[in-house]
């Protein structure tokens, strides 16, 4: 780890200000990541602003009736609330089928966004990854990729976004609220805040240097039957070979995105008109231009029956 | 005390602390955190060591800049092959524990940087700069298959073995089965990371380690050094999991050695946990070929069971074809072993080396014989039992019980309600599935020596060099010297772990419990001839119980003829040639019923058991706890462990405790132990055996087993993850 400097921020604008005043200062919250990747010395921030403390921790109502999440709201407090649970079930389940029940005591709905993949040549400073080190070659390519994305690849990098409660907040069409030095604010939908990896893998999101984000907000609840399907290879604690957020409607209609596929939650409304025609025809439509590796091609076929049976769940559910 | 004779009734019988479930003695210190792990070890002006592994898998070093890393705040040394003076390979070290210039695998330690805190030495690690020049090294078993070699004998015995023609027998079987089978590489990850301190006084050092043999370590450190092996004191008392990682010298103690020498001060080093799994040891990937034949009446005419594993030059095969020289009659029968040459780190020991990975593959064989056959395959099983070892029909088991294992299990678990046709049991959305395996795991005699003295107070104190790896050693050990003096637990205090007291047998193979507790026997038998002497009664009438002993009207208190001096004893255990007239195994059944998503093939075990038949059991409740643990593994096994090589760059990826996965507690189900009530009087004084691998043998087979059971899928290929056959699940709507 390298020495970096502290400080705590006494309000969101200000943390902006003091981020933009440092390069190579970054915000601080739950640290779950952060912090572990400080140690391998994959991040190398000078200067920590402590966020932890600008009362950012509040679940309130909007005046459209749907939810503002503070951005420091941590993770088993989302999923625990009798609001989230009530209306937004899909974002609870995703809450719980992520991590460990420590790290989700610790993770904050803002860093959640911005966690980094777990892809293990990024993790492994001797080894090429143009995430970590721009230009330096990607190692998982053609080595050990079967967990790695097979949409929205490109030849820099196949790293997946790890996050399950992205993918929750992407099939409820969520916005992310962000602060900037200047105090100017703006609000980014879900869809947009994520980038694919293109040829700057590094670069992850949409937020600029300094932007901080300080909640997200849910639409007004839809209902249907929302559910989460995480597919891993233990029960817990391991990261989503895929996994299926849906809302299903009582008339068939409904949302779909996945994790475990891509760089960033993925969602194409137009799959979503297929859903009346099964889980075959949606997953054609999710899945076009997929290009899988030979270790990672099973995610296609798994797309394809972890819908099947997110279908047939909220079938039995509807009944 | 030679035991050379099969055991005849003797001061354990009385089983009154023996064999019974009494807790842990060093439960408390555990579970209130106090006992002291070797990097906890309290060591004044103790200066912090990070370790520098090689960022390549073969090659050398051309250079190598320290000034950056030197200048760092709070370093005081770094030590590198050049820096380090001479040293030697240990014995039981395949690869160097420092190299450079050359480099023999990935996270080979090349550099230990010594400073006053943890994170300054690992803030200083990260400024040393290593230039490398990559070599050609070979990383893919199965393409380095074609050029393996016939390996020496070794731990596993000969190669080769044959008994009868098996080419033909097998040729001519109305009924074969020729299948292909794969084990992944597999790392410890026990909790507690490879750890040591090391202080120096003049020429002589202490360290604080984590090993589950402490004299091969200290011979070993000692033979590295190139220092007398009495100058070197090694203590390891407690062990926070080993499973036979921490069988032998790794780079952590001398590292430690010379960052202390180089620094003067005494020196903490643990391994990091992402540089462990490719730095240490690990079980080698197997791929292996079983054959079997069969009359149509299901008795088996042909086995023949073929393995290769790699390993770095100079390395050893593991040794997956054990079982099947014992498990299961055949009148013709060959087994092989092969070697292949990989720059992979150092294949070796994990839980139950050989017969872990053999029984993973044999055991399905035998499933997928008896659906062939169209019989039960615990039937199959039953009938193909012997009681004799195989390859030499005039050489008897000691004790074998698998048919009563099977039998009871079967009884026990419901097998009768299983759907012999795959697939054909659905729930929803389960598939469910029963499946079964044998257990099998052979019972290894190892010398074993341990002192003892009994002082005024009563007390009895026991010290042997024999290691805790959490399997409860400290118990089983004071329980035993308790029943063999007639004084009650309380009154024994045992000591561990120490290169000063007798050497034991160490902790590994199974061999730790009953081995190390004979050695104490043995000692605690020469203890009560000299206190019978000293009563001046005779031994053989002398009757110690109640912290008494008794001849006759002569009653007087062990703490009385202890006196103020004391009275002590030390022997050891050493075994004649009872284990070559009598094959010595343990055996068991194991069952588990699985759920399997139709729609998504995720599998959950629901239900797990195992019936063992391990001679007399020490203690029922520490038993059990290894066994379940065994269990555990073996559901690990079956269901996601696994290294992945990257076989361009040569190195296992997947190294750290969230990408090699093992079970968490929402994987693991109900799980039942049943032991069968055996003594085995052949295998030592105490009539007990190895049983913490038998747990694990056969357990991942049975898992792989019930999947097939319900999915009517048949995985041949470690870990049986989803990937492996989504594309051959039924439809599931």
């Amino acid at each position: 780890m390298k020495a970096f400097t502290y400080e705590r921020a006494a309000s969101p604008a200000e943390a902006a200000a003091a981020a933009t005043r440092r390069p190579g200062a970054k915000f601080v919250a739950g640290g779950t990541n952060l912090l572990d990747l400080m140690k391998l010395e994959i991040e190398t921030p000078v200067h920590l602003i402590d966020v932890n403390g600008l009362g950012l921790d509040k679940i309130e109502p909007t005046a459209e009736g749907g939810l503002r999440i503070g951005a420091l709201v941590r993770n088993t407090d989302l999923a625990a609330d009798e609001r989230v649970r009530r209306d937004y079930g899909v974002l609870s389940r995703a809450l719980m089928a992520g991590a460990s029940g420590q790290l989700r005591n610790m993770a904050t709905t803002g860093g959640n966004l911005l966690q980094r993949t777990r892809c293990p040549y990024f993790y492994d400073t001797n080894q090429p990854c143009n995430k970590r080190v721009p230009g330096s070659g990607c190692g998982a390519i053609d080595g050990f990729n079967r967990q790695h994305a097979i949409l929205g690849v490109s030849e820099a990098c196949i790293a997946t976004h790890p996050s399950d409660m992205a993918v929750a907040l992407r099939v409820l069409d969520a916005t992310v609220e962000t602060i900037r030095a200047d105090g100017e604010r703006r609000t980014i939908p879900i869809a947009d805040f994520h980038r694919l990896p293109g040829d700057t893998p590094h670069i992850e999101t949409v937020l600029r240097p300094g932007e901080l984000i300080t909640a997200v907000t849910l639409p007004p609840p839809v209902g249907g039957t929302q559910l989460y399907h995480k597919v891993r290879d233990r029960s817990s604690y391991a990261f989503a070979l895929v996994s299926v957020a849906a809302i299903v409607q009582s008339d068939g209609s409904g949302r779909v995105a996945l994790g475990g596929v891509a760089h960033k939650p993925w969602r194409v409304e137009a799959a979503e008109a297929e859903l009346p025609h099964g889980a075959a025809a949606v997953a054609k439509k999710l899945l076009e231009g997929a290009k899988p590796t030979q270790e990672n091609a099973f995610k296609l076929k798994l797309v394809e029956r972890t819908l099947a049976a997110v279908l047939a769940e909220a079938k039995g559910a509807r009944l | 005390m030679k035991f050379d004779t099969p055991a005849t009734t003797n001061p354990i019988d009385q089983l009154k602390v023996v064999g019974q479930p009494v807790d842990r003695v060093d439960g408390p210190l555990k579970t209130t955190g106090t006992a002291p792990y070797a990097y906890e070890h309290p060591v004044p002006d103790a200066a912090y060591g990070h370790v520098i592994g090689a960022a390549i898998a073969k090659g050398r070093i051309t250079s190598m800049d320290l000034a950056q890393a030197r200048a760092a705040p709070g370093v005081l040394a770094i030590v590198t092959a050049d820096n380090a003076g001479k040293l030697e390979k240990g014995e039981h070290n395949t690869a160097t524990l420092l190299g450079g210039p050359e480099i023999q695998h990935y996270h080979q330690a090349i550099a230990l940087v010594v400073a006053e805190t943890f994170e300054q030495a690992r803030a200083a690690a990260h400024l040393v700069h290593v230039e490398y020049e990559r070599g050609r090294g070979a990383f893919d078993l199965a393409a380095e298959k074609g050029s393996s070699i016939k390996p020496k004998p070794g731990i596993g015995g000969e190669a080769d073995t044959a008994v009868g023609d098996f080419a033909s027998a097998f040729a001519e079987a109305p009924v074969q089965l020729d299948a292909t089978y794969t084990t992944p590489d597999q790392t410890h990850v026990m909790m507690e990371p490879h750890a040591s301190i090391a202080k120096w006084d003049g020429d002589r050092l202490t360290v604080w380690t984590s090993n589950q043999m402490v004299a091969w370590g200290t011979k070993d450190l000692a033979k590295t050094l190139g220092i007398p092996k009495e100058n070197v004191h090694l203590m390891s008392p407690y062990i926070g999991g080993g499973f036979g990682g921490k069988l032998f010298l790794r780079a952590d103690v001398l590292l430690a050695a010379l960052g202390a020498r180089a620094a003067k001060r005494p020196v903490k080093v643990a391994l990091q946990r992402a540089l462990m799994i490719n730095n240490t040891t690990h079980r080698p990937a197997t791929i292996q070929r079983i054959r079997l034949g069969a009359a149509k009446d299901g008795r088996l005419t042909a086995i023949g069971h073929e393995s290769w594993s790699g390993d770095l030059p100079g390395g050893e095969p593991e040794t997956a074809v054990s079982q099947t020289r014992l498990l299961y009659a055949g009148a013709n029968r060959m087994t092989s072993m092969r070697l292949a040459v990989l720059d992979l780190p150092e294949g070796n020991a994990l839980r139950a080396p050989g017969e872990a990975p053999g029984m993973m593959a044999l055991e399905i064989a035998m499933d997928e014989m008896a659906e062939k056959l169209g019989m039960d395959p615990v039937e199959f099983r039953l009938l193909n039992d012997t009681q004799v070892d195989p390859e030499h029909p005039k050489r008897p088991f000691s004790q074998r019980h698998l048919v009563e294992c099977l039998r009871k299990g079967a009884d026990h678990f419901g097998w009768a309600k299983r759907t012999a046709r795959p697939g054909r049991s659905r729930k929803g959305r389960w598939l469910t599935g029963l499946g079964v395996a044998a257990a099998f795991c052979n019972n290894l005699l190892m010398k074993s020596a341990a002192r003892v003295r009994l002082d005024h107070r009563g007390i009895l104190t026991v010290e042997t060099d024999m290691t805790d790896i959490g399997t409860g050693s400290y118990t089983v050990i004071a329980q035993t010297a308790a029943e063999t003096m007639g004084l009650p637990l309380d009154k024994v205090v045992v000591r561990l772990g120490d290169s000063r007291f007798p050497v034991s047998c160490g902790s590994g193979g199974q061999w730790g419990g009953n081995n190390s507790s004979s050695g104490v026997y043995a000692a605690c038998i020469k203890l009560r001839q000299a206190i019978a002497k000293k009563a001046g009664i005779d031994e053989d009438d002398a009757v110690f119980s109640d912290g008494h002993v008794t001849a006759g009207s002569k009653r007087m208190t062990l703490a009385e003829l202890a006196g103020e001096s004391g009275l002590a004893a030390e022997d050891q255990i050493e075994y004649g040639d009872l284990a070559e007239r009598y094959q010595q195994s343990t055996f068991g059944a194991h069952f588990v019923e699985v759920a399997v998503d139709a729609f998504t093939g995720e599998t959950h075990v629901r239900r797990m058991l195992a019936v063992c038949a391990a001679g007399r059991i020490l203690n029922p409740k520490t038993a059990r706890s290894q066994v379940i643990g065994a269990m555990t593994m073996g559901v690990g096994a079956a269901l996601m462990e696994g290294l992945h090589v990257d076989k361009r760059r040569g190195f296992f990826v997947n190294h750290d405790l969230a990408s090699y996965e093992v079970p968490v507690h929402a994987d693991i189900p109900h799980q039942e132990v049943i032991f069968l009530d055996e003594t085995d009087p052949v295998s030592s004084p105490l009539k007990a055996k190895g049983v913490g691998e038998l747990g694990i043998c056969g357990a991942a087979a049975a898992v792989a087993n019930a999947i097939y059971n319900a999915s009517g899928v048949r995985v041949r290929d470690y870990p049986v993850t989803l990937d492996k056959f989504i594309d051959r699940l039924p439809e599931a709507a």
